[in-house]
């Protein structure tokens, strides 16, 4: 059988590529759009490396197909800053030392963008809950957390 | 290895025809949570996916006979974050909202959880409480079963070659009802229920229990409506001696394993503590409307 034509949107490009069924939207991302910036940890949806958005919905991009992502809205990490200027919580993440290794990084700022949607004041409790999906063997998490606290808030008065 | 087939059918004829029809092994995609990993992992080598997503009766929540239908293929977060489900089933929700990550409640669905038949399913003790019905469309037609009799065993269901899950009729509620799910893991995220308690209550104006559902997940090789349990809490106000009585008879009924989240003895002690709590969080919640 023929490869799959999928047209889809990655941070508000329009992308269009061929894909087998086995492959997934991490594949996708990866091999096909060489957007790298999305991580490969476990491939079975328990590491939360790979969180991109798809459709407003945060998702491991391993347990989506490429196929499934026709007609769809992708956000991944590529897409968080503009241009020289680091979105808020990468910018945190820096200054708080929230990456070691940086494997986890990417998933850790796409699902704590999406936590920030939903919750612009999350407590810390909220935030541990919210990324228990997203693990990370270098830092114990604490860094983690004070550079999303730190995000939030800073976030918080630029919109106020 | 032949190709794997993806297939996206838009109505549930179609996508009855395209699983009934299938020579080979051919799988539904639900959320994908389940059947990704055993496809990634080479535990399976399906020649077909079905994905069910783009047809209307799998993904809408709609209120129905003043109770709701939920499509198999609504996602978890669809449904915790549904403007009027989690204030009739606060219960099933709080299963829902334990499988797994933010991440995985994005795509996981009911349906899968259902038709996955783990004994640990943490939506499926919730949904055997609230009197869930299961609605499947197969070669032959429409059936609808009541949700304790799909799970047959683990990774095994009652539904036959060519049939679909294809969404849950929760009933109306009577006034003074209230529902409740609670699980015990040694963690408080990202784990696998040891044991998980679904229970749905309702009461008469003076706080009797005039109705009740007492469900035990991961004691056994799927989910235990135990109907000696639901029989000690009716025509009493869930006093002392009731709940004494429910946690005799809920670790009475188990049937657990051995394994590495627990022993049969923990297992069967946990039942009884957590039939008991989880009584009680459905009574203040029937108490309250």
């Amino acid at each position: 059988m023929a490869k799959s034509h999928v047209t889809t949107t990655v941070n508000g490009d329009e992308y269009e590529f061929l894909c087998d069924t086995e492959q997934t939207l991490l594949d996708i991302l990866r091999d096909e759009l060489l957007l790298t910036g999305t991580k490969e940890g476990c491939a079975t949806g328990d590491c939360g490396a790979c969180s991109v958005m798809l459709d407003g919905c945060l998702v491991c991009a391993c347990l989506v197909l490429g196929v499934e992502a026709a007609g769809k809205s992708i956000e991944t990490v590529e897409g968080l800053a503009h241009g020289d200027e680091l979105h808020p919580l990468q910018q945190k993440f820096l200054e708080h030392n929230g990456a070691q290794c940086g494997i986890c990084t990417p998933g850790m700022l796409i699902a704590a963008k999406a936590l920030l949607e939903v919750e612009p004041d999350p407590s810390e409790t909220e935030i541990r809950y919210w990324l228990a999906g997203n693990l990370c063997r270098c830092t114990g998490y604490d860094k983690i957390i004070r550079a999303v606290m730190a995000a939030a808030e800073e976030m918080r008065e630029v919109r106020s | 290895m032949d190709e794997l087939r993806y297939e996206a059918p838009e109505t549930l004829d179609a996508a009855v025809a395209l699983l009934a029809g299938a020579d080979g092994d051919a799988r539904i995609l639900a959320g994908g949570t389940d059947v990704l990993v055993l496809l990634h992992c080479d535990m399976i080598e399906p020649d077909l996916l079905i994905d069910i997503k783009k047809i209307p009766e799998l993904t809408g929540i709609a209120e129905e006979d003043g109770g709701f239908r939920v499509g198999a293929a609504v996602s978890a977060m669809e449904l915790v974050e549904h403007d009027a489900f989690p204030k009739a089933w606060p219960g099933v929700v709080e299963g829902v909202k334990l499988i797994g990550s933010i991440q995985i409640k994005g795509r996981a669905t009911m349906g899968g959880n259902v038709c996955n038949a783990s004994p640990a399913a943490d939506s499926v003790p919730a949904l055997i409480a609230a009197g869930a019905i299961g609605t499947i469309v197969g070669p032959d037609g429409r059936r609808d079963v009541p949700v304790e009799d799909i799970a047959t065993a683990p990774g095994q269901t009652s539904l036959g070659k060519g049939e679909i899950l294809v969404s849950f009729l929760f009933p109306p509620r009577p006034p003074h009802s209230g529902d409740a799910y609670r699980r015990f893991t040694p963690r408080t995220e990202m784990d696998i229920a040891v044991v998980g308690v679904g229970i749905s209550l309702t009461l008469d104006d003076g706080g009797t229990c005039t109705a009740a559902r007492v469900v035990l997940g991961a004691v056994a090789a799927r989910a235990l409506l135990v109907a000696d349990a639901a029989a000690v809490l009716i025509g009493t106000p869930l006093d002392e001696a009731a709940l004494e009585r429910l946690a005799a008879v809920a670790s009475a009924a188990c049937r657990p394993i051995d394994d590495k989240r627990g022993t049969k003895e923990f297992r069967i002690k946990v039942a009884g503590v957590l039939a008991r709590r989880v009584a009680q969080d459905a009574y203040e919640r029937a108490r309250g409307n």
